[in-house]
């Protein structure tokens, strides 16, 4: 299920969704949340355990509805304390595992995804588009070439490469100043 | 070494690309060159980074399918419909600022007025109007061209409609035909037609229009309009922030149009509190026109702009349109309109954004 998940099957998401949401929903109702808010926690959630089966390191020791669960009331109590909305949890009788120090590990790709995002937008386009072709929706050079309109691929691949090293030296700039 | 070779061979070496002469020989390089190996070691780093981005984003991409897969079969819980006390109670928190706002003056409607058909009959006056009336009964030959080919087929339009003066945009709110748009819009017409974005005609009417905020709410009354089941777009009741990005889909020409920009200011004309100051590029016709976040998202309806001031436009603030649909159920107009509340745009880049929602948005013309 775990290698699904790493994978983004779809079929393996949606199942996990139709195991767990309920409950998680359930709980952020209970605890003063709407359900825009429980849909918020549950994708970060789904992200946090993304994340850990992409990085192969995901050893689970209780059930995925206890870490999930877990991690989803972390999150929530997190959010309230940013919103000012103390009170106690009202909670059904849950086993909960430590899931600190995963959450520390989310916190931080959280910051280099933001991270990589600004940059991307400040370098303007075309470049932004052009980076955002290749690198992230993984279009070939040829593809790139014709819908950007350059003569050819070698055209299009000096400008992105001229690309990148802007996208460089503004990552590493604020790498550096937010380290 | 020039700095974009160097990068190529950087990229082509991280992707295993190179044969193993070659890799050997920049092993080589990289070794006695400590600025080469520093740049091989932060290239790792930036793919590594821009990687991880690009599958987090097709992760997230499948989430938001997914969530409005269960939406639709009720697994997720759509957001609730504010109750009416609280409705009552931020009429009269803005009363006075709509009572301020609806008596200002020196504002325009966007609305166009006569730009459609002027017959002016002068004839052989200069060339330009000879060559309009050429196009137009161009257009209507076309017209009529277009006409026999739909009856032939099944094509579920009515009839085009006769010289419409005004234009302006509405989207739909609801599938079974509910039409949001600009109440100033709505007044000047005594027919009302709305068009789609594939030329298809339909008789529309209004069921509920209000003065304060400039809203109105059409309802599609043509047999031939077939229900949409899942709108893309959602309905926005919070309030956005200054600085986000907007863009806007209007038709200020008889095509539809593509504009930009972001939230300017969180109050409308004289601190008009129900709605939004927008920097975005809009002519007449504009009016009635969706303005979406990136999330896609509405978030406000183009309502005007300042005539003397540059790039001022107010557009009514999305949650209005729950306090809309609350009035008209209580004034007895009630159709049980259902809000869309999912959006199925979010992760999506603007070009798809556009395309999946552009035939929600609608010409409204009439005369």
């Amino acid at each position: 299920m775990l290698e699904g998940l790493a994978l983004n099957d779809r079929l393996v998401v949606e199942a996990i969704y139709r195991d767990n949401y309920p409950m998680i929903q359930a709980f952020i109702l209970n605890n003063n949340g709407n359900s825009d808010e429980a849909r918020d926690i549950f994708q970060e959630a789904m992200i946090v355990i993304y994340e850990k089966a992409v990085s192969g390191s995901f050893e689970l020791n209780c059930q995925l509805k206890t870490y999930l669960y877990s991690v989803c009331r972390r999150l929530w109590l997190k959010r309230l304390q940013q919103l000012q909305r103390y009170g106690s949890l009202i909670e059904n009788v849950e086993e909960t595992v430590a899931v600190e120090e995963d959450l520390e590990i989310h916190e931080k790709h959280n910051a280099d995804f933001l991270l990589m995002e600004t940059a991307m937008s400040k370098i303007g386009e075309p470049c932004k588009s052009l980076l955002d072709a290749y690198y992230i929706q993984k279009k070939n050079m040829q593809e790139i070439a014709s819908e950007f309109g350059y003569t050819n691929a070698d055209n299009a691949k000096t400008q992105k490469y001229k690309c990148l090293v802007r996208l460089k030296k503004l990552f590493f700039a604020q790498y550096k100043n937010g380290n | 070494m020039d700095e974009l070779l160097l990068i190529e061979t950087v990229e082509r070496y991280l992707k295993g690309e190179m044969d193993a002469k070659e890799r050997g020989f920049f092993e080589e390089i990289r070794k006695n060159n400590p600025e080469i190996d520093q740049m091989v070691v932060e290239h790792t780093f930036l793919f590594n980074e821009l990687d991880k981005q690009a599958n987090i984003k097709a992760f997230k991409h499948s989430l938001y399918e997914v969530e409005n897969k269960l939406a639709e079969e009720g697994l997720i819980s759509k957001a609730e419909l504010t109750t009416r006390a609280k409705v009552v109670f931020l009429w009269k928190k803005y009363k006075r600022s709509i009572a301020v706002a609806a008596s200002i003056a020196g504002i325009v409607s966007i609305v166009t007025a006569a730009t459609i058909s002027t017959y002016n009959t002068n004839a052989g006056k200069d060339a330009i109007t000879q060559l309009y009336a050429k196009v137009k009964s161009q257009d209507n030959k076309l017209a009529q061209l277009d006409q026999t080919i739909k009856a032939n087929t099944s094509y579920p339009v009515s009839k085009i409609p006769p010289n419409p003066n005004y234009r302006a945009t509405g989207f739909l709110i609801d599938g079974k035909g509910f039409i949001v748009t600009n109440a100033h819009v709505v007044d000047k017409m005594k027919n009302i037609y709305v068009e789609n974005n594939k030329g298809q005609y339909f008789n529309a009417q209004a069921i509920y229009t209000d003065q304060n905020t400039d809203l109105a709410i059409l309802k599609i009354t043509d047999t031939a309009f077939k229900t949409v089941l899942n709108l893309p777009y959602s309905i926005n009741k919070t309030n956005s922030n200054l600085g986000e990005q907007i863009f806007t889909l209007g038709f200020p020409r008889n095509e539809i149009v593509y504009g930009e920009g972001y939230v300017s200011a969180k109050s409308g004309n004289e601190g008009d509190s129900t709605a939004y100051q927008v920097s975005v590029s809009v002519n007449p016709g504009n009016s009635g026109g969706p303005v979406l976040n990136k999330y896609g998202q509405i978030i406000g309806i183009i309502t005007s702009k300042n005539s003397t001031a540059d790039g001022v436009v107010f557009a009514a603030k999305s949650k209005n349109i729950f306090k809309l649909i609350e009035a008209a159920k209580n004034a007895g107009d009630t159709a049980n309109i259902k809000l869309p509340t999912n959006t199925a745009l979010r992760g999506l880049d603007r070009e798809q954004q556009v395309k999946k929602m552009e035939e929600f948005v609608f010409m409204v013309v009439g005369n």
